[in-house]
């Protein structure tokens, strides 16, 4: 057990020490000097240099990657070019939108898709069964920007209910959960259909099992088996989409946050993009990564300690 | 075929015959603006109405088709032809450093959030359909590859692949020979399933203003344009909406199909 944490340890570092180094090359590659940028036209080579200097631009390609590499090591993810600012402090006030609405879309995807993945599963070939499929099939098919568009023209245009967009902050926590409820809706929807269908498949999957049959014959209703043993049976592959889709729900908020106008990640690097705010892109988009890969990390150890045969 | 799959296969024949159309006529020209027009409700000249600059609709879904389908194709024709000979060639050494190699490095594309680094590419050479190509086809290589390696694993223990080694003949012409039209249907769902998230990718792309630039139609810039008119012009978001879903339900439906028919021991599982 501990030597396989540990070699997924491993191979978790070695992966992350591969992403940092595409990130940093590709960031390289961006044409233009962000000091020059910064400075305008009008500005003194020699302050471009001591600004260059400032920024951590100097020096070699080896230097400038372990500075930044050993930066983010210990907490400092550089100084936005625009803001002025630590990109730590940009990163902690955007987290705040962007950590929330994963939860709150990851949190929507499971109260989704479980009882729809159970109850076409249940009533398999049935009217139900094929209801859900049929959503299901519809909902993996919209592009969830598109979604949030549609409900932003239902809920917000035509009924009022919600405002469109923006976010006005934790200080009123139920209307911050308001301003993040249509984005949540929209990041699940797709997410809920896929993981609902995976469920329906683990499930039906379970019902040619022996157990499943002795539960039964020990007259068990078939709603009892399936809740209490082939639902427990389902769970890994479950889980696994789960880890996979915290990917999906983080990069998906980032073009949902730009259909609502919301103060998060997502917005943060595309406004560093147009702005060239180089540094805000490379260590968030780093740090990004690094959320992913310990999400897969810790999905994986949870099944490993849920199902015993994965330990051999 | 079943019903759902004849549907697939319908809605996916309609938007290739938009696309395979757009080549040689539209309606009206969608690269010239006439603010005269502007906003046209359906009329027998435009049965979809016209948009803010005056551009037909119904031309601007076609040729919007025609962007989708060729970004998406090359995608997966870029995850086809690299990710398969990797996919093949690790199986052909499995349990060796190359194996090891190869599986390794798709683990670690996977790792990326796909959208995060196809922005970055994006973002960095500059928005074009070639970049959103690129990005999108980066991520189908790992995909094909493990498709790939996982069909033809238990091919090699199998009797014929065996007596094809007796005979003399070396993993590369095994592999091409026996391995390869033998994993051909596996890699033919797949492809759909990729072509269909590579259409959602394109939008999604072009949607935030990194795909195909103007005077290219796109249904995701078409989408990122009708949003500031939701209110008073809602159709303008509503028909690419419906372009997208439906060539995405069609490419997914027909999958499934094409799944069910192919491999018949997949049937029962399915419904």
């Amino acid at each position: 057990m501990a030597r396989l944490i540990l070699s997924r340890l491993v191979s978790m570092g070695l992966s992350l020490a591969v992403a940092s180094v595409v990130i940093f090359v590709m960031l390289q590659a961006v044409p233009g000097d962000p000091a020059a940028f910064m400075l305008g036209l009008n500005a003194a080579p020699d302050t471009v240099a001591a600004l260059r200097d400032e920024l951590g631009l100097e020096g070699s390609f080896l230097a400038r990657y372990g500075a930044w590499v050993g930066g983010m090591l210990t907490g400092d993810f550089g100084t936005s070019y625009t803001y002025r600012v630590p990109v730590s402090d940009l990163v902690a006030q955007r987290i705040g939108v962007s950590a929330p609405l994963a939860a709150y879309a990851l949190a929507l995807t499971i109260l989704i898709a479980i009882p729809a993945g159970v109850l076409a599963a249940s009533r398999r070939g049935q009217r139900a069964d094929w209801g859900v499929m049929g959503a299901t099939q519809l909902g993996i098919a919209i592009p969830n920007f598109w979604f949030a568009m549609l409900l932003v023209l239902v809920f917000a245009v035509q009924l009022r209910w919600v405002s469109a967009g923006g976010f006005p902050g934790w200080e009123d926590p139920l209307a911050a959960m308001g301003a993040l409820t249509l984005p949540a809706i929209a990041l699940a929807l797709p997410q809920a259909s896929i993981l609902a269908r995976v469920l329906r498949g683990a499930l039906i999957e379970t019902e040619g099992q022996d157990y499943i049959r002795t539960a039964r014959a020990k007259g068990l209703s078939r709603r009892a088996t399936m809740l209490r043993h082939a639902l427990r049976n389902a769970a890994i592959p479950v889980l696994t989409i789960l880890g996979l889709q915290f990917s999906f729900l983080l990069a998906g908020a980032i073009i949902i946050e730009n259909v609502f106008f919301l103060p998060g990640l997502g917005r943060l690097i595309f406004q560093a993009i147009t702005q060239r705010d180089l540094i805000v892109v490379q260590s968030v988009t780093m740090l990004l990564v690094f959320a992913v890969i310990t999400v897969t990390f810790l999905v994986e150890l949870a099944y490993t300690i849920a199902d015993p045969r994965l330990r051999a | 075929m079943s019903i759902a799959a004849r549907l697939g296969a319908a809605l996916v024949a309609l938007v290739a015959l938009a696309a395979g159309l757009s080549l040689i006529w539209l309606p009206h020209d969608v690269e010239r603006l006439d603010i005269a027009l502007r906003l046209l409700p359906p009329s027998p000249a435009h049965p979809l109405g016209t948009d803010h600059f005056g551009r037909d609709m119904l031309s601007m879904l076609m040729a919007g088709a025609r962007t989708s389908i060729a970004v998406a194709l090359v995608a997966v024709g870029i995850g086809l032809v690299l990710g398969v000979p990797l996919g093949l060639w690790a199986a052909a050494n499995r349990g060796r450093w190359l194996d090891e190699v190869i599986m390794r490095g798709n683990d670690l594309i996977f790792a990326f959030p796909s959208l995060v680094i196809a922005i970055l590419i994006t973002a960095v050479f500059g928005p074009s359909a070639i970049n959103a190509i690129l990005a999108i086809g980066i991520f189908n290589i790992p995909v094909f590859a493990r498709v790939a390696r996982g069909g033809a694993l238990p091919l090699w223990t199998l009797d014929y692949v065996a007596a094809a080694r007796v005979a003399g003949k070396g993993r590369l012409l095994i592999s091409v020979q026996h391995i390869l039209p033998n994993i051909a249907s596996l890699l033919i769902v797949q492809a759909t399933i990729q072509f269909s998230l590579g259409i959602l990718a394109e939008a999604a792309l072009s949607y935030v203003g990194l795909g195909a630039q103007p005077p290219t139609a796109s249904w995701g810039r078409m989408l990122a344009d009708a949003q500031t008119m939701i209110y008073t012009e809602p159709q303008l978001a509503i028909l690419p909406g419906l372009a997208i879903v439906g060539t995405v339900l069609g490419l997914n439906l027909l999958g499934d199909g094409l799944r069910d028919a192919l491999d018949p021991r997949l049937r029962r599982a399915q419904l």
